[in-house]
Formats: C-alpha cells, structure tokens, sequence
C-alpha cells in the first residue's frame, strides 16, 4: 500500500506531530510525504531525512501558504490518484483539511486512530475515550487521522527520501487569511511535553495560577496546561486546556492540580504514563486515576513541591 | 440570509457512556438524549445572528430516528424557524449525512451553515468539512467567532496554540467551538410556541442519498482501565516517589 502523509509544519520546521503519523503510515506500507506551503525548501529537505520515508512530495506556493483546506484539499485529492491511504495528525489543522480530502475521494474517513489491526482495520476512540471502537473501512482508499500520543515517534534522521516538486497550486478564490495570534512560549508544546504541570478551578484566580502553577512547571521545564473549568473562569487562555474538547496528551509526568477530574478531563489526560493529583476533596474523581495521590491544600502543599523538588 | 443549522440528538453530556456487555456499541436505551452541545452553540450563533439582523430564517435539520423530532422542536423553541427532519433508524455516517446537507443547502441555497465541530457521540469531526467539499463552499472550522461583514464572513478559530482569523466568501460553512457563545435556554412560551412551528419530515431516498455505511464496526471496547495508585502521606513522600523515577528540576 502506498500512504501519504501531510507533514504539518510551521513554515520553518517539520512540527512533532507528523512523526506519530508517519509511524501509523508506515505500518500500512510505503511512506510518501506531502510538504505544501509557501517558500518550504527548507522543511522539506528536514521531511526527507525522517527514518523510513520514501518520497516527498512539494508543492510550493503561495496559495498553500496559510493551510487554507479550500486550496489544499484539491491538491491532495489528485495526489491520492496515485496512493492507497491519506494521513493526518489528528490536530486542529489536521482535522480542518482531511475530512475536506475525504469528501472530494468520496470517502468515509476515520477519525482519530489509535492502533492499526489490519490492512483496513483501526481502533478510535468513541464517546470521548469512554469506549473503544474497532473499526474496519470498505472504501478503495482510506482517509486517516491519527492521535498522535497513540504512536511512537519516527526518527528526524537516517531518512533518504527523494523530493518531487509538485506542480500546480491555484487560489480556489473563496478564503483568505486574515492573521493569527499564536502565544508563544519559552515551553515545550503540550502535547509533545514529557511533563505537564495542569491547575483547575480550585486556584481561583489567574494570579494564583502564575504563582502556585508556574513556578513548579518552570522548575521541572514542564509544559503548562488547565481543565475546562479554569480556562472557562478566564484563568488561562484557551489552548491550555486539556480534555475532551481541547488537547489530549500523554506525558511522562502529569500533574493534576486543583483538578476534581470530570470525565471530560479525564478523556485528555487518562494515557499519561504517571499521574500525581494534589486536591484537598479525598473523593475527588482525579484520585481514581492518580498513580501518587495527595490530599492536601494547594496553596501551601504545592509551593513546597516546588521547594523540595 | 437564510442560515440552515444541522442538530444531533446524542447521549446526553453528562451520563456516563455505558459499553453493552456484547461488545456491539454503548447502551443508549432509557438514558437521556439532548441535542449534540456544539450544535447547541450553533443554533444560539445563528439566533444571535438573526437578533443582529443578518440572518432572515433559521432553518434547522435533523437526521435520525422519529425522536430526533424533540431535539428539532428544542431547536426551534431556541428561536429556530422551521425544521426538516431527515427520518432513518440507521446509523448514519458523517459522508451521507454531508450529502443529505448537500442536498438541502442546493433547496434551501442558506448564506451560512453552522453545524457543531463534532458530536460528542462519535467525535468524528467531520459532516461540517465534508459538506464544504461537496458545496465547494469555504470553511471557517472551531470558531469562536463570527462576524458578518457583506458578502463574506470573518471566523476566528481556535487553533493549536492559539486563534486564527480567516475571511471566507458567502455562503460559507462554520463549525462551532465551545467558546463561540452560551446557548440560551427556551422559554416556556417558547417551548409552547415551538410545537406550532413547521416540521417537515422527510427520508434520505428523497435526496437521492445512500446511506449504507462505509465503515463497519468490528466492536465496542471499555478503554483499558487505569487502576488507582497510591496516596502518599506528604509532600516528602512525593518528592521522593517522585525522584525515584527520575522526576526532579
């Protein structure tokens, strides 16, 4: 089978997500990359060297310069004219064009993956990670996103794939950027962070967040994340929420602060490999879950972690 | 401008999903169903942009069973117009549901769709995307805000990292993220209104569209399990669990 993989990048760089995903791919067969954006020279060369991918597909223009799905989508679509799989990182960008794909090969996507079983089987998560669904497609072609702390990451280097420029590219006329504001951060992104520091509501305030949360983060150079009930109280901004609706992550290290764990909080977090929960409630949910549970006041038992650590 | 917006009648957000001892999906009978949460913000979305007097009609669709005439009728005592429930007992996936949409956008020739990003049933996150293939239509996806400027729209949308704002060519599709707004709840005259309100019910043979589905569910799994662990005594406790793995500044 031959697979192609859209790498996400961010104009300069291959981004982590892409590596899950060329590890799903290259458990179907041959792993062809596509690199489109606008001046990407540079990004498809670092596409090229990643372990096991065979060739890399460029299409250079200014219409694929901000990942708009209405100019991308087409040029996928007849790219698959010569491939069996197409396959995103499930991120919000990922989610925007693939399904765009799908519809123009008319075919049934499926969302997510977790695991190939098969040529044409998958597990996905289903009712926010509360149920498992095995999943078997009977399209000619297959259209995939992936969860990217489901699979391990592929090797940036030991790659020799070859660059194919891709022709074409033409503004489909119906949506432009308008501009971004895109925090940015001395941090490791949160969902490639081996350690997630994550205050909920039980902080209060956005100061107490800056001053309870993010000294300990800081101190083990960890990423920073909220529940959905301290980014609605406006503590945070938005993408630091960790859950069902917003990032699902994986760490080494997760910790769950002030957090009572609702399921919907639970669905984004639950794959960490260690979780360590600090909440004065002993019948807080988020202790069903923690590997290192303490029942205790935040306020003066995490300022000592961040002490003693 | 007429503003079509698609609902879901799904599980309800707050019961826990319950996986059916035969591993064939999640018990859904005698619980609680409501309509999809992001469709919810998507109906408020286009009665505030019929308050703001952009929009002339709202016009919300459904495809499902006979009940997903209650999530329709929830839709229109909001402040929804009229309704067209699409009626089937299958499992309707998100490619045939998008061109069952297809069909109604070509009838019904709305300025905007605005359908939830994804049902919390499936969270496939799909139909809105699907449906803008198939119209050739823009996609403004995970908004969080949408301002109607003309002939085109300006939709901010929450992306990794933060917000993105693109401007897209009416008529266009939107899908809602959490923070676009807080739906409204209905009246009670205007859950008493609603039962007047027109609800023309159809069956996906009167589009033209095959709903067999494309992807066949193999089975249904609880997740693994994830057992509780232990609670420690202190903060030195956890300091020195926490440096035996490794974990220290």
């Amino acid at each position: 089978m031959k697979t192609l993989v859209w790498v996400e990048h961010d104009g300069s760089a291959v981004k982590d997500a892409t590596l899950a995903v060329v590890t799903a791919a290259s458990k179907l067969g041959e792993v062809h990359l596509l690199v489109a954006g606008a001046g990407v020279d540079g990004v498809a060369k670092e596409a090229a060297a990643i372990a096991g991918v065979g060739k890399v597909h460029v299409a250079d223009s200014a219409a694929f310069g901000h990942n708009l799905p209405e100019n991308i989508a087409p040029l996928i679509a007849d790219l698959m004219g010569s491939h069996d799989a197409f396959l995103a990182p499930a991120t919000t960008t990922g989610k925007n064009i693939a399904p765009r794909v799908a519809a123009l090969l008319d075919v049934m996507q499926i969302s997510e993956i977790l695991s190939v079983e098969g040529e044409k089987s998958f597990t996905r998560p289903i009712y926010a990670g509360n149920a498992i669904a095995t999943v078997e497609s009977s399209d000619a072609k297959l259209v995939l996103t992936v969860r990217g702390t489901a699979f391990d990451k592929a090797a940036t280097s030991g790659g020799s794939g070859s660059i194919e420029a891709v022709g074409g590219g033409s503004d489909a006329g119906i949506s432009s950027f308008v501009g971004a504001e895109i925090a940015k951060q001395d941090r490791p992104e949160l969902t490639s962070a081996k350690i997630i520091v994550s205050g909920g509501r039980a902080l209060g305030s956005s100061e107490k967040y800056e001053e309870v949360i993010v000294p300990l983060a800081d101190k083990l150079g960890a990423a920073l994340g909220a529940s959905r009930a301290a980014v609605d109280a406006g503590y945070v901004p938005n993408d630091y929420q960790v859950g069902q609706t917003g990032k699902i992550v994986a760490p080494q290290v997760y910790f769950a602060i002030g957090i009572s764990g609702a399921i919907q909080h639970l669905a984004g977090m639950k794959d960490s490999k260690t979780i360590v929960a600090i909440n004065k409630d002993e019948d807080a949910p988020i202790f069903q879950v923690a590997d290192f549970g303490l029942v205790a006041d935040l306020f003066s038992a995490v300022p000592e972690l961040t002490g003693k650590i | 401008m007429k503003i079509l917006v698609p609902v879901k009648r799904v599980l309800d957000y707050n019961v826990k999903p319950r996986v059916k001892s035969d591993g064939t999906g999640v018990d859904l009978a005698n619980v609680k169903m409501s309509m999809n949460p992001f469709d919810e913000i998507g109906v408020e979305e286009a009665i505030r942009l019929k308050e703001k007097g952009v929009a002339t009609e709202i016009v919300a669709v459904s495809v499902g069973p006979a009940k997903a005439q209650e999530t329709l009728r929830t839709a229109l005592a909001m402040g929804a117009d009229r309704a067209i429930l699409v009626q089937t007992d299958d499992a309707v996936e998100p490619l045939a549901i998008a061109k069952i949409l297809k069909a109604i956008a070509d009838a019904e020739a709305p300025g905007l769709v605005i359908l939830g990003k994804q049902a919390i049933d499936d969270d496939n996150n799909q139909t809105g995307q699907m449906l803008a293939a198939l119209t050739g239509w823009a996609q403004g996806t995970f908004a969080s805000a949408v301002a109607v400027d003309g002939d085109s729209v300006n939709v901010t949308r929450e992306v990794d990292g933060g917000l993105e704002t693109v401007k897209l060519k009416l008529p266009a599709i939107v899908t809602t993220d959490l923070r676009l707004n807080e739906p409204r709840y209905a009246s009670l005259p205007n859950i008493m209104k609603a039962k007047s309100k027109p609800l023309d019910t159809k069956t996906p043979a009167d589009y033209g569209v095959d709903t067999a589905p494309r992807v066949k569910v193999v089975k249904v799994s609880e997740p693994a399990a994830r057992s509780a662990g232990i609670k420690v005594a202190d903060v030195d406790e956890l300091v020195a669990k926490l440096k035996a793995m490794g974990v220290h500044s």
